[in-house]
């Protein structure tokens, strides 16, 4: 199930958060609220870091990771660092980079396996995120757009891309991620999907002004409700029994 | 109806396979900016926003105009282009759409009620471009416009009076005044015209019309002028005041070829000029010169008001004689004027007895032997002038026995009228009323002689006549073609070239301005 959430009167979570299969990260913000949605949905399963990042609260486009290592701008202090490979798991990770593209969330877009990267990151980077993250990294666009960490979403599931992105392109990338891809939107249309969307394999987030139309997309694509339908439909079968009992 | 998708058109035959679902409804469609199909999108947003649904337009139902503020009427029939164009000004807020189509939705005519129906373009969210028709409806508010509230209330509701008076016997100044004042359109501002026995009452509704008028005045002849005001009410709390204007302007009472006798002090200035002279030209300056010595001078109306005097004789005094010699002194050019030393009698005299004059005149370059000319016999007629006899001593006045004023032409004239050829031209004239206790003693006979003199004084003079508008009498024009030899040129009495005429005037009812001007612009060609 995708739960809607927002950060302080803003649909853009992907901005104040990061979330992978092994860790959630959450900017440190006015109100507890932020944090408490994600320790409801996901607390059981992996820790949650309240983080900040060379001092900002945008730790989801700062940094990308994934179950595997987490990379940091090298804008990200000493101290910051030091706090996120102390409340990370031991098998995580955690690198700075090099990169001039600082906003690495923007630039890369990665499940456990592959990554998508900005077409000029540097060579240096592409490699740090191979050994660092575990994956094959490719160098694409999604839909014309270079930012791919911000126009594209996927978990190990499925995955979502910009709505302009044609057929082809979506088949091509589908066959590079060997996960399926569909175009949609987020947050009533916004075509910014990773900004407004935070998933992994079990969970998702949305930005609140997501509609029902979208959730059902994503909830499809990343396979979320599998659990959740099996179970409503043994509801249904059990109503139905009842009825024609 | 998403008019352009810019940006995602070039993607070719794979484009149109694409689909993503709505975000709102869920339906498949093409992926667009904005995100939603066409439906959803009228649903969020309201391009005619802002856009006034209701207005209300003013109507004046007498004249059938519709007021385009600040105060404009505007004739404009139902359903017309005019209309149309008109009641899309007066919607507000269709700077920030493209208006695409308009028209008008049927209303009963005696709804006050107008409908346009629109279509507007907007471009919304991230490039998309929405259209969209929606209806606007305008209330007519009937109110009547100030032209008709003025006629319809009281039309002789005046603020401001020009009196215009002229102390002379004829009226030739105020014929030549109404010219001017015609072909400067300065009478449309009136309410009305009033004759009266020295001259024109002209009424305003405003004092700043009436003060345009007097100005004006001032320009075309020279005058003096006083105003007064008189309180009609007041109110004390507002501090406001209601007065009454009214200018009085007089008109020098010196014509174009009176005599006069220079007080001393003026012929002082001038260098004990005249003192006798006769006045050659009248404008807002008066142009006098003197016949013995062919000396000009000009006094405008300043000057004149300083040290006023009164014409010793006018035009009606004026006796024929008939020129037996002359001779013309070439050294004395001045201008057009030659000096020439003439052997005259009076005509009445021809065959009575053998009176002759010698007399030095200004006319040598155009009195020949043979011809008549016209002048004043001042031996005769009675000076009686307290100037005149300030001259004394060593500025002892010479006044000569006659001054020869023009050439006559009265016999042509005359001949030319038994043989019933007609002036091929008319003027305009201008709608003037009586006043109620005007003295009905001035017959219509001196009129029509003031008018004569003043028609041929047209003829005779060409700078006078480029003043003033004369239009083709086809008429007349058409009746001297069956006359025989009404073009001869036997005789010399001068005409108004006919390329100096205007063409055929039609004569439009003050009041129905828009006709009038029209043909006025085409007379204007």
């Amino acid at each position: 199930m995708a739960a809607r959430h927002q950060f302080e009167n803003s649909n853009e979570i992907g901005v104040f958060a990061a979330l992978t299969n092994s860790y959630c990260l959450a900017a440190i913000g006015g109100s507890e609220n932020f944090y408490s949605v994600f320790e409801a949905e996901v607390g059981g399963e992996v820790p949650i870091v309240k983080a900040s990042l060379a001092g900002t609260r945008l730790v989801g486009r700062l940094s990308v990771g994934n179950k595997h290592g987490l990379l940091l701008p090298t804008s990200a202090t000493d101290q910051e660092v030091m706090h996120i490979r102390n409340s990370l798991p031991d098998e995580v990770f955690v690198q700075r980079t090099e990169e001039r593209l600082s906003a690495l969330g923007n630039c890369v877009a990665c499940n456990d396996h592959v990554a998508l990267v900005h077409p000029d990151i540097d060579q240096e980077t592409e490699e740090i995120v191979a050994d660092v993250l575990g994956v094959e990294v490719f160098r694409q666009s999604v839909a014309g757009n270079v930012l791919v960490g911000s126009f594209c979403k996927f978990s190990n599931q499925g995955g979502i891309v910009h709505p302009q992105a044609s057929v082809l392109e979506v088949d091509e990338l589908s066959s590079l991620l060997q996960v399926p891809l569909v175009a949609g939107t987020i947050n009533r249309g916004s075509d910014v999907l990773g900004a407004g969307l935070l998933v992994n394999d079990w969970a998702a987030f949305c930005g609140l002004d997501t509609t029902s139309t979208e959730i059902q997309v994503i909830e499809n694509i990343f396979q979320l409700h599998h659990a959740d339908s099996s179970k409503a439909v043994r509801d249904i079968r059990a109503s139905l029994l009842d009825t024609l009992v | 109806m998403f008019g352009a998708d810019r940006g995602f058109v070039d993607a070719g035959a794979a484009v149109d396979a694409r689909t993503v679902l709505c975000c709102l409804c869920g339906v498949g469609m093409r992926p667009n900016p904005s995100g939603m199909c066409v439906e959803c999108v009228r649903t969020q947003v309201d391009i005619t926003e802002g856009i006034s649904k209701q207005c209300v337009v003013t109507y004046c139902s007498q004249c059938e105009r519709y007021l385009q503020p600040p105060k404009h009427w505007i004739r404009a029939d139902l359903e017309s282009k005019e209309l149309l164009t008109f009641c899309i000004k007066r919607i507000k807020g269709l700077q920030k759409v493209k208006l695409v189509d308009a028209g008008f939705v049927w209303t009963e005519p005696h709804s006050k009620r107008l409908k346009t129906k629109l279509t507007i373009q907007k471009e919304i969210m991230g490039g998309a471009i929405l259209q969209q028709t929606f209806v606007t409806e305008f209330i007519v508010e009937w109110r009547m416009c100030d032209a008709c509230a003025r006629t319809a209330a009281n039309s002789d509701q005046w603020n401001a009076c020009v009196q215009v008076r002229q102390k002379v016997e004829h009226k030739r100044t105020f014929l030549f005044l109404e010219q001017m004042i015609l072909k400067h359109g300065m009478e449309r501002d009136a309410i009305g015209i009033k004759s009266q026995p020295d001259g024109l009452d002209f009424y305003y509704a405003h004092r700043s019309h009436g003060l345009r008028f007097v100005d004006f005045l001032g320009n075309v002849v020279a005058t003096r002028s006083r105003d007064d005001k008189q309180l009609v009410s007041h109110d004390a709390n507002c501090n406001t005041y209601n007065y009454r204007f009214t200018f009085m302007v007089e008109i020098v009472p010196v014509c174009k070829e009176d005599v006069v006798v220079l007080p001393l002090k003026l012929s002082k200035e001038f260098g004990l000029v005249g003192p006798v002279m006769l006045c050659t030209r009248v404008s807002n300056t008066l142009q006098f010169t003197d016949p013995v010595t062919m000396r000009p001078i000009w006094l405008d109306s300043e000057k004149y008001w300083r040290y006023p005097f009164r014409p010793i004789a006018s035009a009606k005094q004026m006796i024929e004689y008939v020129v037996l010699d002359v001779e013309v002194d070439h050294s004395t050019r001045q201008g057009k004027l030659v000096m020439a030393e003439v052997e005259i009698a009076r005509s009445s005299d021809f065959g009575v007895n053998d009176t002759t004059f010698r007399v030095r005149t200004h006319l040598g370059n155009i009195l020949q032997a043979g011809d008549t000319a016209m002048g004043y016999d001042l031996a005769s007629l009675q000076i009686v002038d307290p100037e005149l006899e300030k001259y004394s001593g060593k500025h002892r006045a010479f006044v000569p026995e006659v001054i020869l004023v023009k050439k006559s032409y009265a016999e042509s004239r005359r001949r030319k009228r038994e043989r019933g050829v007609s002036r091929p031209w008319r003027l305009q004239r201008m709608q003037v009323e009586e006043a109620d206790d005007a003295p009905k003693n001035r017959g219509e006979d001196r009129m029509a002689q003031d008018e004569e003199q003043f028609f041929q004084e047209l003829e005779e003079d060409e700078e006078l006549r480029a003043q003033v508008r004369i239009f083709k009498d086809e008429q007349a024009i058409n009746a001297n073609t069956y006359i025989a030899g009404a073009d001869d040129d036997d005789d010399d009495a001068p005409e108004v070239p006919i390329e100096e005429l205007l063409d055929e005037l039609t004569l439009a009812r003050r009041g129905d301005g828009d006709e009038e001007e029209e043909d006025l612009d085409s007379m204007q060609e």
